[in-house]
């Protein structure tokens, strides 16, 4: 009877684990041991011990990639990921709170929207409104002005891809936020009302502190997700002009496949991907600490997840 | 303001009439309030509004005037339904064809393999159970661009370069385990109570999996199902990595060239080949955007 019931366990695991096996422990590994060999497109093993990770040291674009990163992550996280995706949440949850819901839930819907289109069609239309002839639309508009048109994506790089990636970031914050704000119980608010409290007011003393466990979640998770993500900066700038906007994750991805200066430097692009892994560890055990999540673990504080 | 203040100074404290011009004076402020509010919400989603507005506009009209009024309504930017845009081009619905199986294949895949691996892991006792469950957690903070390289190695050891399949098994292998972890949060959610009823009544467990337990988890289902097809219809990275030979194209991979071709001289064609690859998603996000809504928590973009 026991064996029975094991061999139906395995039976249902196995399909999971042969691909968890094929497609992700077997890459993972792969990925450690192709860091210290010299593997180009000819796919030989050919190892050289620690010679990546020295390469890294003198590589002089490896430093202007790093800022980029840092310029990027943050940059991207404070004014779109967070407070943006605050605003939003804020601005949507009073809506529906005394108006109508039905509006709230279309601007939410609104702003998942780019989240789930295809990234080349996202990309197509920043493109456009990017564009710098007047054919696009930031141009068009100047042009009626009578204002020449600008080249936005070679003159201003870094803010284009901190705009671009920050209207998808900021919408997951925004359903973050919005669910907690509208769990706050209601005996807060009208308490706070009947003190004489304002709409700022309430914010800044009801919800603000109340939402602070979300806030902080937020801001860690993005931060890794921001460290990762290159998809939408190798469509619109492909991370120049010149390492302009080559963050890390893009250098890498650039060193392997990027064909056009790189040509399949297999090992040094996995030995950078593995120093991003640390730099997300690292990451993540500093806000570990500064954000103190153990008390989120240990005591249920959050009242409004 | 001042003037209101002046306007009740000389009224009884809680005189009808002073209470009345204060109600007025603060429904005026919060009036005013959603105003600002309305104002802030509208001029933000501008660019999300216009961009795919115009994604619909540009593809149905000749040019646009100032980059942004349609004149004159026309079809032939979808021209390339039925010819191709230059002779490079693979055939279009050869291409559509490819994309749909990427999408289906791996919502296939991650519903045959999550949902089982979600039930024993959340309703049955095995050694390394506990150690499952935590190494799904470690790969899934194992970032893509990490294991991209060496799945290209994979995959070329396998001789599935170049092929759909090797795309969407990849792509459901890295989706895989948090797939399981919110199946299993669907299957933690059913009580112990109906599954004993059903094994008290005779049948055995796998007869309870099906009759009892899966009707139960199907929002769940559902929702894994339209995140997935999403997710495998819209692939970029993936496809344009592993796939060169033009008869694995997928629509990413043919909005990409069409971007490198023909972005200066034909946007037309550029916004509707963009739009005929969005649609589908479109049509999907109009219907299901509550189930989105609710799995788009474990999503990893920036």
């Amino acid at each position: 009877m026991k064996r029975r019931g094991y061999g139906m366990i395995v039976l249902l695991l196995l399909p999971a684990l042969l691909i968890i096996l094929a497609f992700y422990v077997v890459p993972a590994v792969l990925t450690g041991t192709m860091s210290l060999t010299n593997m180009d497109h000819r796919l030989s093993w050919n190892f050289v011990g620690l010679d990546n990770y020295k390469a890294m040291l003198q590589d002089t674009i490896l430093s202007r990639v790093f800022w980029n990163t840092l310029l990027y992550v943050f940059g991207t996280l404070l004014c779109f990921n967070v407070t943006f995706g605050l605003l939003l949440a804020l601005a949507t949850s009073y809506i529906a709170e005394r108006q109508a819901e039905r509006t709230s839930m279309f601007f939410r819907a609104l702003w998942l929207l780019p989240r789930f289109t295809p990234p080349i069609v996202y990309g197509v239309i920043w493109l456009w409104i990017l564009d710098p002839t007047r054919n696009g639309l930031l141009n068009g508009i100047l042009n009626f002005f009578g204002g020449r048109p600008v080249s936005w994506i070679s003159e201003y790089p870094m803010p284009v891809i901190i705009l671009t990636n920050g209207v998808i970031g900021a919408s997951f914050g925004m359903i973050l936020f919005y669910s907690a704000i509208t769990s706050i119980s209601k005996e807060y608010t009208w308490a706070a009302e009947v003190d004489g409290a304002g709409w700022l007011q309430r914010i800044r003393y009801v919800t603000l502190p109340l939402i602070r466990w979300p806030l902080m979640f937020v801001t860690a998770y993005q931060t890794l997700s921001l460290l990762t993500s290159y998809e939408y900066i190798l469509i619109i700038t492909g991370g120049g002009p010149f390492y302009r906007t080559t963050v890390w994750s893009l250098y890498a991805y650039n060193e392997a496949f990027g064909g056009y200066y790189a040509s399949y430097r297999f090992g040094y692009a996995t030995a950078l991907t593995l120093v991003l892994v640390l730099i997300s560890m690292v990451a993540s055990i500093i806000y570990w600490r500064v954000f103190r999540f153990r008390e989120m673990m240990s005591e249920p504080k959050i009242e409004v997840i | 303001m001042a003037q209101l203040k002046q306007e009740i100074a000389h009224l009884p404290r809680f005189s009808p009439e002073r209470l009345r011009i204060e109600a007025r004076k603060e429904q005026r402020k919060a009036r005013l309030l959603t105003l600002f509010i309305y104002t802030f919400l509208i001029v933000a989603s501008l660019p999300i509004i216009l961009g795919y507005g115009w994604l619909v506009l540009n593809s149905f009209s000749e040019t646009l005037a100032y980059g942004v009024l349609p004149k004159g309504w026309t079809i032939k930017n979808f021209r390339f339904l039925w010819e191709l845009p230059s002779r490079y081009y693979p055939d279009l619905w050869r291409t559509t064809w490819n994309t749909l199986l990427l999408a289906v294949g791996m919502t296939i895949i991650m519903i045959l393999v999550a949902t089982p691996t979600a039930y024993v892991i959340s309703r049955m006792k095995f050694p390394g159970r506990n150690m499952m469950l935590a190494m799904t957690l470690i790969l899934h903070s194992f970032p893509g661009v990490t294991l991209l390289i060496s799945l290209y190695y994979v995959l070329r050891s396998l001789g599935l370069l170049n092929s759909i399949v090797g795309v969407f098994l990849v792509k459901a292998g890295l989706m895989l385990p948090l797939g399981i972890w919110i199946m299993k949060g669907f299957f933690d959610n059913i009580s112990w109570d109906v599954e004993m009823s059903g094994l008290v009544d005779g049948a055995t467990r796998m007869q309870t999996l099906y009759k009892i337990i899966l009707p139960q988890v199907k929002p769940g289902i559902a929702a894994m199902a339209i995140f997935s097809f999403i997710n495998g219809w819209s692939e970029y990275i993936y496809v344009i990595t592993f796939i060169q030979k033009k008869e694995s194209w997928t629509l990413s991979s043919y909005v990409n060239s069409i971007i490198g071709d023909f972005q200066f001289i034909d946007y037309g064609l550029l916004s509707a080949t963009a739009l005929f690859y969005i649609l589908p998603v479109l049509l999907f996000f109009i219907f299901t955007q509550k189930y989105l809504m609710t799995v788009t928590v474990g999503g990893t973009k920036g």
